[in-house]
């Protein structure tokens, strides 16, 4: 395993940040993933919770730490010590989005702009397997890696005061999808059914860092039966565990 | 019970927050003030964690429709019970049928609600701190009731009370540890950052308090990381964005600066105007 050169910073009395080179990059967020893994799991006194994003872990601890020199010490140990989890631990899941209508706000936006079929767009977008690096800015919105880059789109100069639940977007050089209803300045091009967010359940999101995201484009008719299904709490997500 | 006659400007059920759900995009949420919530629940007997009613520069009017005991801490929004004058930082004996109402803002900005045992409004995640997207309402409205237990024996000594350190409410010092990106920026912008006085926007809520004053900037975005409140953020415009209880869990602008948790409660009693300096306190 490649060793990383991290480093380690007190954040405010109760937190360590712990910083990979700045890179958004897949061998960076295995990296990541493997040490947030051993953290969790290595009963480390104090700790509330390991958060992560694309190159960085941030330890929460309950209390001041008193000693920032000595937990140092300790997790650097555990970085060296380190194992990767089986690869089988995470999963690829197909999401369905509708395209059509209403739902593709700015499809004919990028399409004109990017002298291609809004078939083309569609197809290039649900074509990409998305990697979820991870979860922020709003409860269940999944940080994804992966958009090819001749469908990179700028944000749109005024942000929109309203965009759906389930809203499938393009912002620069990420796409994403709106777990609720809120403002928001990417481009929409389609609508899932999905809930990325359920606050009733104990894990509220689906999705995990590490796991694989693949969208499948379905018609209007297709939509609303599987938004019946998951307003009802009965819709089967399609998954798939990833080798190797 | 206890009923919602009027909302003020801006309340909201509040306990410490919401631990361990930031992985998954939620905000911690939980009371502003964690000193004045914490010395409300104390005075009651409550447990730390108690559910408490953060209100917001005007305070609400609220029904009591059972026999229990309160305590207000905070800012001074000169509380009445039923029209007559009652005392900050003590217990209150309430009655059925007793109205709550407050007036004039003395000091502070944020004031603390507590009742015996804590108001038993909805729990999710973990916790009773409404956040738009987690709990059904983000507020209160008005008309809302909220259950709490009641009492076999209603504490009635209204003895029980006690001074509160007003440094907490006109301190102008917030103390500060170097955030994450500190040693990016020049020797110059460093001495000034604590040289400097910093003035609350208008821009200040749940979410962040923005300060007025521009600060040189150089420095670049740098890609989305962790936050927390008391995250103090560089915009490229040279903004400085203090974040606060409910906001993000990860952004993209250079952390010059974290606040020491007791700070947070200082800062959240500030608004438009406040002045204030940054102190640093070296770990």
């Amino acid at each position: 395993m490649k060793d990383f050169n991290l480093k380690y910073k007190p954040f405010g009395e109760r937190s360590i940040l712990i910083e990979w080179p700045s890179k958004i990059e897949k061998s960076v967020l295995n990296d990541v993933l493997i040490f947030k893994n051993t953290l969790e799991n290595s009963n480390i006194k104090g700790l509330v919770e390991v958060k992560c994003a694309y190159s960085s872990i941030l330890m929460s601890y309950h209390g001041a730490i008193e000693d920032v020199y000595g937990e140092v010490l300790m997790l650097k140990g555990y970085y060296e010590a380190r194992v990767a989890p089986n690869k089988s631990a995470f999963n690829l899941w197909k999401i369905p989005v509708c395209y059509e209508g209403k739902f593709g706000l700015d499809l004919q936006d990028i399409s004109l702009a990017k002298n291609m079929t809004e078939t083309e767009v569609v197809r290039l977008h649900s074509e990409a397997i998305y990697t979820v690096y991870f979860i922020g800015f709003l409860p269940g919105f999944l940080y994804l890696g992966g958009l090819v880059e001749t469908l990179y789109f700028p944000r749109k100069s005024t942000p929109r005061l309203r965009v759906e639940k389930g809203a499938v977007a393009i912002g620069g050089t990420q796409t994403g999808v709106y777990p609720n209803e809120s403002p928001g300045g990417w481009n929409v091009i389609g609508n899932s059914p999905i809930s990325f967010f359920d606050v009733t359940k104990k894990e509220p999101c689906f999705a995990k860092p590490g796991d694989e995201i693949q969208f499948y484009a379905v018609s209007k008719s297709e939509y609303d039966d599987i938004k019946t299904l998951v307003d009802a709490g009965v819709y089967q997500m399609e998954s798939e565990v990833i080798h190797d | 019970m206890i009923k919602v006659l009027d909302s003020g400007f801006y309340s909201t059920i509040q306990d410490l927050g919401r631990m361990d759900y930031q992985a998954y995009g939620v905000p911690y949420s939980g009371v502003m003030d964690v000193y004045s919530a914490k010395l409300a629940n104390a005075l009651l007997n409550n447990e730390m964690d108690a559910a408490v009613m953060e209100i917001t520069m005007t305070g609400p009017k609220l029904l009591f429709n059972t026999v229990t005991s309160i305590c207000i801490t905070g800012a001074d929004l000169s509380p009445k019970l039923n029209d007559k004058t009652v005392k900050q930082n003590y217990l209150i004996p309430v009655k059925d049928g007793d109205v709550l109402t407050f007036g004039k803002l003395n000091y502070g900005f944020r004031a603390y609600i507590a009742v015996l045992g804590g108001f038993q409004t909805e729990n999710v995640m973990q916790s009773r701190s409404m956040y738009q997207g987690i709990t059904k309402s983000f507020r209160l409205n008005k008309e809302d009731t909220m259950s709490i237990t009641t009492p076999v024996f209603p504490i009635c000594d209204t003895h029980a009370g006690l001074k509160v350190n007003t440094a907490h409410f006109i301190s102008t010092i917030i103390e500060v540890y170097k955030g994450p990106e500190f040693d990016a920026l020049s020797a110059v912008q460093q001495t000034q950052l604590f040289k400097q006085h910093f003035t609350v926007s208008k821009d200040n809520s749940r979410m962040a308090y923005q300060l007025n004053e521009a600060f040189n900037n150089n420095l670049k975005a740098i890609i989305t990381s962790l936050v927390m409140p008391g995250t103090v953020q560089l915009t490229p415009s040279g903004k400085l964005i203090i974040l606060m209880k409910d906001c993000q869990s990860t952004g993209g602008y250079p952390r010059i600066l974290q606040l020491k948790d007791t700070s947070i409660g200082i800062l959240s009693q500030k608004f438009i105007g406040s002045k204030f300096q940054f102190v640093l306190n070296d770990l």
